[in-house]
């Protein structure tokens, strides 16, 4: 039995050791190694830091939402960032939503609500393409987990841009990143020293921006991470103890055939 | 059907009307001989029929927030993981229980082949197994295209462009797969019915494997039939407490990876909406289908590289024709463990050269991959069955096996009595 | 089964095992609980439908004695501009006629605009009444067809099967002819 069992593990072993290896080679690709930031979300009782994601609102509003848009994200999802509802209302009032059709089938702007969603810089994608030499700036909302090792790609892609080495040809319109692949990239830096005054009197470094937008950036695309990590730990107690209450059982049990 | 006992007056009157009650006993119950000396190995049919149960109940609730629409289905999954109340949790497990499905029926088809479960008497129950597998592959990939994300839209593209290779008809068949002139709306709706209809079929086939199973009892680990009572004990409690308990083993890993690493086994581009003008860099299936996404690709035919992946799977329908060695259990047939062990690290292989590009080394190594997986099931077993000379068999499972066989020592001290 | 039970041997461990037993069972029946609480709660109203905006609407267009419908979470909202005769008939009824007892005060902030759900109480169909010409029923106010149900000029429920008033919905006046409700 022993040596049977043994050959079962192995080929479990061997299998789910093939899986981790794939998906992992998988996802670092040709990728250039990024450099690790350490998440305020990493670990089993990761979660999410509230201050950074905030400055990375900040961040996004005055420097990205110019080109990218952020459809998945409502006003009221705020909340969870603790802004209160005051806030929330004041900060959806800020923007021009288009709604419609009134009595007369006309279009009209009025102003945010709460349960309005982030407006599009760019009505429809061929106008963003048109606006942006060809290229749609993508959503951010999933961006973290659309990339391989998302919150780390997206920290190193704004901290990333440097001149091109000597012999390095650049195409027209074209920016060099270190960290993008291929390293040619149309987005042109968004972040600068100083571009943003923090409300907190953070420095505003591009490495601070960089990390404050990623940490933004992994809320808006797994919003319920401390929801799932909380209850991860509840459950996985709970089936330890059920577990183990179930083998004391089965060796009750078996006790006589053995 | 003797044996169901109840001095129950309701359980007596339903009873007489429609034996239910002694069915059961006799399908999991105490009325259900078992071999006593079965390894957890032997848990994992069950595990596998319990993750059947978790992927229905999950999808159904899926189902009633899912919109089968190309340009819904990316929205309608996000809003599901935002704002449905634990949305994500019922999402992370269909999603994950879907790998899980496959690690567990992996391991449970590799003790089948190890421990000889295929051969006579259990012939048709095996083969109702593969056409299991089969029949899970087609839903899991469906399921994949439903998120409507890159890897759904390319991975359906490609496999569906697989009956290209089909000579005249190939094109034709594939318009009408997807019933336009690439994939779009119409083959996500079919998909979509697809995919709720075909696990329904999975527990028809289920029912049919089991009742196959119940003919002849399971096989175990010595691979001897039972000599008489005293080798069997009653399925229940025994073997219902230790399969609970390998499902709350089950359960842990599970949990562990909703609740912690739910997009590990995923791919990222999957969160990236479908753009039927931009192929990623880089299309991989689903983990679970790169051994025979390796296979596909070693052939440098179309045709041909088709024929040998699902020539992969059929060539199981014939497995126990082509394996005469009368010992059923591997731990008898030393050359046999041997390149038992051999065709898993096979397949290992073919699961990395089916992640990789194929080109350079991996290309190769998945050649060479998939001719030893084809020469271990077509010339291998056949010549093993010749040459080998098996080890002495036990004289039955429950007396002391001859020097090394197992561990069944000592007397049985609760046989199956009524068996 | 009952069998099983009785064929195990009967010793000191009895009691343990009858607890092992116990914890199992009790431990199973929670997590099928735990687990069968989210799929259940994934049914309820998801956050977007909860944080459904507010309709606002303006009152200015709507003449006296005209009515119109409006949408509020899917279902049709009627807004009422009343005639002077309407309110005082709708102020005169004795509340001991009335099925669902409650003055017309309590159900208007100002006496000309009423405001109502549009669903009948009884089975859930849209009352009639709404456009010129159709039947306002015996009191009227509003007649719903399905089943016979007769509205008055407060939406109280005076004739018929529907058990309660027309409901009001929580709205409130932003401007001398705005109102927004939800």
């Amino acid at each position: 039995m022993r040596k049977g069992m043994m050959f079962g593990l192995a080929a479990l072993a061997a299998l789910s050791s093939g899986t981790m290896v794939t998906t992992s080679a998988r996802a670092a690709g040709e990728a250039i190694p990024l450099p690790q930031h350490t998440w305020s979300f990493d670990g089993v009782f990761g979660s999410f830091d509230r201050a950074s994601v905030q400055r990375g609102l900040q961040v996004y509003r005055e420097a990205c939402a110019v080109c990218h848009s952020l459809k998945y994200i409502a006003f009221r999802n705020l909340a969870d960032l603790g802004y209160s509802e005051d806030e929330i209302k004041a900060m959806a009032a800020e923007v021009l939503i288009l709604d419609g059709p009134d009595d007369d089938g006309e279009m009209f702007e009025r102003d945010g609500r709460p349960a309005d969603y982030f407006p599009s810089p760019f009505p429809n994608d061929k106008a963003a393409a048109a606006s942006n030499g060809g290229a749609v700036p993508p959503d951010l909302s999933l961006m973290a987990k659309a990339r391989p090792d998302g919150p780390n790609y997206i920290r190193a892609l704004l901290i990333g841009y440097e001149d091109p080495p000597a012999d390095f040809e650049l195409a027209e319109g074209s920016n060099y990143n270190r960290y993008f692949p291929g390293h040619q990239i149309a987005m042109a830096a968004p972040l600068f020293e100083d571009g943003v005054e923090y409300a907190d009197g953070t420095p505003a470094t591009v490495e601070q921006m960089a990390t404050d937008v990623a940490n933004f950036l992994m809320w808006t695309a797994e919003p319920k991470l401390e929801e799932r990590k909380g209850m991860g730990i509840k459950v996985i107690i709970f089936l330890l103890v059920f577990t183990g209450v179930l083998y004391a059982a089965k060796r009750k049990i078996w006790a006589d055939v053995h | 059907m003797s044996g169901f006992q109840s001095n129950n007056a309701v359980i007596k009157w339903i009873e007489h009307r429609m034996p239910i009650f002694s069915f059961i006993d006799h399908s999991v119950g105490s009325g259900y001989p078992t071999p006593r000396n079965l390894s957890y190995m032997w848990n994992f049919g069950s595990l596998a029929g319990v993750t059947l149960v978790v992927m229905i109940v999950t999808g159904i609730m899926l189902a009633m927030q899912y919109t089968a629409h190309v340009d819904y289905a990316f929205d309608s999954v996000e809003r599901i993981m935002r704002d449905v109340n634990y949305g994500w949790l019922i999402r992370y497990i269909h999603m994950n229980g879907a790998s899980f499905f496959f690690i567990v029926v992996y391991i449970h088809i590799f003790r089948g082949l190890y421990y000889g479960s295929y051969k006579a008497p259990r012939e048709l129950l095996w083969m109702l197994g593969v056409v299991i597998l089969l029949l899970m592959m087609a839903t899991a990939f469906m399921g994949y295209v439903l998120p409507w994300g890159q890897m759904s839209f390319w991975g359906a593209k490609v496999i569906t462009n697989l009956f290209s290779a089909i000579p005249i008809f190939g094109e034709d068949i594939v318009v009408w797969l997807w019933g336009g002139f690439s994939v779009d709306n119409a083959t996500l709706n079919r998909f979509y019915a697809l995919h709720y209809l075909m696990p329904f079929i999975i527990v028809a086939v289920v029912v049919l494997h089991l009742w196959a199973l119940h003919q002849f009892g399971s096989n175990n680990p010595i691979g001897i039939d039972a000599k008489g009572p005293q080798d069997k004990i009653p399925f229940h409690p025994y073997y219902t407490v230790k399969d609970a308990f390998g499902l709350g083993v089950f359960f842990v890993f599970f949990a562990a990876v909703v609740f912690y690493i739910p997009n590990y086994m995923g791919h990222p581009d999957n969160y990236i909406p479908a753009n039927p003008l931009s192929t990623p860099a880089h299309i991989v299936p689903e983990w679970y289908f790169l051994p025979f996404y390796a296979i596909l690709r070693a052939i440098p035919d179309k045709l041909m590289g088709v024929i040998a992946m699902f020539a992969s799977i059929g060539i199981l329908f014939i497995l126990p024709w082509l394996d005469r060695s009368p010992v059923r259990s591997g731990r008898f047939r030393p050359l046999f463990r041997i390149f038992f062990i051999l065709l898993m690290i096979d397949c290992v292989v073919l699961g990395f050269a089916g992640a990789k590009p194929p080109e350079g080394l991996w290309l190769i190594a998945g050649q060479l991959a998939t001719a030893y997986y084809f020469i271990h099931f077509l010339v291998i077993l056949p010549l093993l069955s010749v040459f080998e000379t098996p080890r002495p068999l036990p004289t039955s499972i429950g007396e002391p096996v001859l020097k090394g066989g197992g561990s069944m020592a000592g007397a049985p001290a609760k046989p199956m009595e009524k068996a | 089964m009952a069998d099983t039970a009785t064929a195990a041997p009967a010793d000191s461990g009895e009691t343990r095992r009858d607890f092992l037993y116990l914890a199992a069972g009790a431990m199973g029946a929670v997590g099928t609980g735990a687990v069968v609480w989210p799929l259940i709660a994934s049914m309820s109203p998801s956050a977007e439908v909860l944080a459904l905006a507010s309709t606002e609407v303006d009152l200015e267009p709507i003449a006296e004695g005209q009515r119109i419908t409006v949408t509020w979470r899917g279902n049709p909202v009627f807004i009422d501009h009343r005639t002077p005769a309407q309110i005082s008939e709708a102020e005169g009824a004795a509340l001991e006629d009335l099925p669902d007892p409650e003055s017309d005060e309590a159900r208007v902030q100002r006496p000309e605009w009423l405001i109502l759900i549009g669903v009948c109480t009884h089975l859930g169909c849209v009352p009639l009444g709404q456009k010129t010409g159709q039947n306002r029923g015996e009191f009227g106010g509003w007649f719903c067809p399905c089943h016979g149900s007769h509205y008055d000029t407060s939406g109280r429920i005076r004739k018929g099967p529907a058990p309660t008033n027309l409901p009001v919905p929580p709205y409130e006046f932003t401007g001398d002819t705005t109102i927004v409700i939800g």
